[in-house]
């Protein structure tokens, strides 16, 4: 479990981005992050793996202040995919982009290919292998720094904007495979402007606005709150405002909507 | 007028396998064309082709030509060509490297040798625009993503170039800031006559103002024509291309004469369809 007690924090700029943050993240949850650009969601993330740590107030993972752990003692536990994929890579070819964490937490070479192999076959990455992380596509380095992350199996994933570049093939693959990792018991957090895959995701989402938590629900009620998407920048999914229009019990699926229309004709 | 043309134009990095294959398209002046495609066939590549990256800075095995304004982008020196043509990169930390937002959006500007009157308003009008003035005396590395990428924005806006390459320039940007750089672009395009090329997945957000759809798969051209014509296609999704849920709905009901892209599209046609059905 993760734990914010009161966290506030301030860059050394004099900013303050997260205002008396409490919130609580079990292994099995699936969280999202949204609000507007600025809203304090990278900031936050930052503190899941001690990266940054609280001005005011307390993060606790697993029990223990992150004031007491290094980043590297958490990373094993808590492993994050940053928005910005190019400040993450830094190896000479692919497969020891994925080396490097592995080596670090001391796996053995043999596991080590292996985790390689399968990390790399998740998320078709096999062909660039060899290839220098910098001449990847945006897209390819998004999914390179999944798989990194994945290979050592943490046990709760965060991803910071996860659908960059990807197109929609790789979403429906992302999505099921944030399925079944949940379905793992892995906690998830994601931090995301991609109002129709958090739609398909249909997570809990927590909504920041100026540092602070202004909502935590359901994707359905946050969506259907016209106050809170308006305060946080946020527009609802297309299906969502078809059910609106039509009266209806918001779609989840566009199965749903077919299945709606087709009963509205036969009658 | 042909703005942007590819003539038997082949490109590959380093000698390795080509990443554009024997393309052939152009862009008329003042269309807004999206350029689809799965992740890593070639979307900024393609762009890069255009601003003059490609070959100025990523060599590789370059085949047949690349025209802008009619002119050869190998026969521009970058300064004339960046004139013509702004782009706004994938990752905006490739773009920002003054110490204050309002420098940044100056910077250009200020090479260009403008009266500093114009340049002030300019800056200030972008500021605005997209709603940076609470940012402007901070410094862009100290920003979130999405408030990098605005600034990034600004500062191509006040060049007023003729062509604005745009690679994913929503991914970034949160849904309302979206739909706002959605409406400047049309703005843009239908005052100004800028020409935009966009590199995109969300088609649901920008459809509305684009005149053309170019699909692009294992170097090539798979399809390049009006959104809607495009959509029809099913084959279109094994390509990458997402069909936005309006428009996989609308294909499922009979009747419908094209995918609705919008909401008031789709009303409409549903009406109608009712309307069919209960008279
Ligand atoms: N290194 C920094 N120094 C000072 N202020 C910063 C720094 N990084 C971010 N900020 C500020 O903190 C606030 C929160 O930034 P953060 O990156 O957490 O936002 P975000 O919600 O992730 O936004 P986006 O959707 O654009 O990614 C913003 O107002 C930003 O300008
Ligand atoms: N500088 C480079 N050197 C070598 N290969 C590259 C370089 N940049 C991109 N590539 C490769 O070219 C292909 C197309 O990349 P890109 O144009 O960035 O794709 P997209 O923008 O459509 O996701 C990818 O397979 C990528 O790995
Ligand atoms: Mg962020
Ligand atoms: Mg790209």
């Amino acid at each position: 479990m993760i734990e914010f007690h009161n966290v506030s924090f301030i860059y050394p700029n004099g900013f303050k981005a997260l205002d008396e943050i409490n919130l609580k993240i079990r292994e099995g949850d699936l969280l999202a992050l949204v609000g507007e650009n600025g809203s304090g969601k990278t900031t936050l993330i930052k503190h899941l793996n001690g990266l940054l740590k609280p001005t005011q107030g307390k993060v606790f993972i697993f029990g223990r202040d992150t004031k007491e752990l290094t980043v590297a003692e958490v990373s094993r536990y808590v492993g994050i995919v940053f928005q910005n994929s190019d400040s993450q890579l830094f190896s000479e070819t692919v497969e020891d982009e994925i080396a490097f964490g592995l080596r670090n937490f001391g796996f053995s070479e043999e596991d080590i290919n292996l985790r390689i192999n399968f990390a790399l076959r998740l998320f078709e990455l096999e062909i660039y292998r060899k290839k220098s992380p910098f001449l990847l596509s945006g897209g390819e380095k998004k999914r390179l720094c999944m798989a990194c992350i994945l290979a050592w199996d943490p046990r709760f994933i965060v991803l910071d904007e996860p659908t960059v570049g990807q197109d929609f093939l790789e979403k429906e693959k992302l999505i099921q495979m944030i399925d079944l990792l949940r379905r793992k018991g892995k906690g998830i957090v994601i931090a995301s402007h991609d109002i129709e895959f958090l739609w398909k995701l249909q997570p809990k989402m927590v909504v920041m606005k100026n540092g602070r938590i202004i909502a935590y629900s359901s994707a359905e009620e946050i969506f259907s709150n016209s106050s809170i998407l308006d305060q946080s920048n946020l527009i609802p999914p297309q299906l969502v405002e078809l059910s609106k229009h039509l009266s209806t019990k918001a779609f989840q699926t566009i199965e749903q909507a077919k299945e709606w229309i087709k009963k509205r004709v036969n009658v | 007028m042909k703005i942007v043309e590819f003539s038997n134009f082949s490109f590959s990095y380093d000698n390795g396998n080509y990443i554009l294959k024997d393309m052939n398209f152009y862009v008329e002046e003042g269309w807004c064309v999206l350029v689809a495609g799965k992740s890593g066939c070639g979307k900024s590549t393609l762009l890069r082709c255009i601003n003059g990256l490609i070959p100025k800075y990523y060599k590789g095995r370059y085949e047949g030509e690349v025209l802008v304004d009619g002119v050869r982008v190998i026969d521009y020196s970058m300064s004339e060509l960046s004139k013509k043509v702004g782009t706004l990169f994938q990752n905006p930390d490739h773009q920002l490297f003054m110490f204050s937002v309002e420098r940044e959006i100056a910077f250009g500007l200020e090479n260009l040798g403008l009266d500093p009157s114009d340049i002030k308003d300019r800056v200030e009008w972008a500021l605005d625009f997209l709603n940076l003035k609470d940012l402007a005396k901070r410094a862009p590395y100290e920003l979130s993503e999405g408030q990098k990428q605005r600034v990034a924005l600004a500062s191509i806006l006040v060049m007023r170039p003729k062509i604005i390459l745009l690679d994913e320039p929503t991914s970034l940007l949160d849904p309302k800031t979206s739909l706002q750089l959605v409406n400047l672009l049309r703005n843009l395009k239908e005052k100004l006559k800028v020409t935009l090329i966009i590199a995109e997945h969300k088609l649901e957000l920008f459809s509305p103002i684009a005149d053309r759809l170019l699909v692009v798969h294992d170097g090539s051209i798979k399809a390049y024509h009006r959104v809607k014509e495009v959509l029809k296609n099913p084959s279109i999704s094994s390509y990458g291309v997402s069909l936005p849920p309006l428009a996989q709905l609308s294909l499922f009901i009979e009747g419908f004469k094209e995918p609705s892209l919008t909401i008031d599209e789709m009303m409409k046609e549903l009406r109608r369809f009712f309307n069919d059905r209960v008279s």
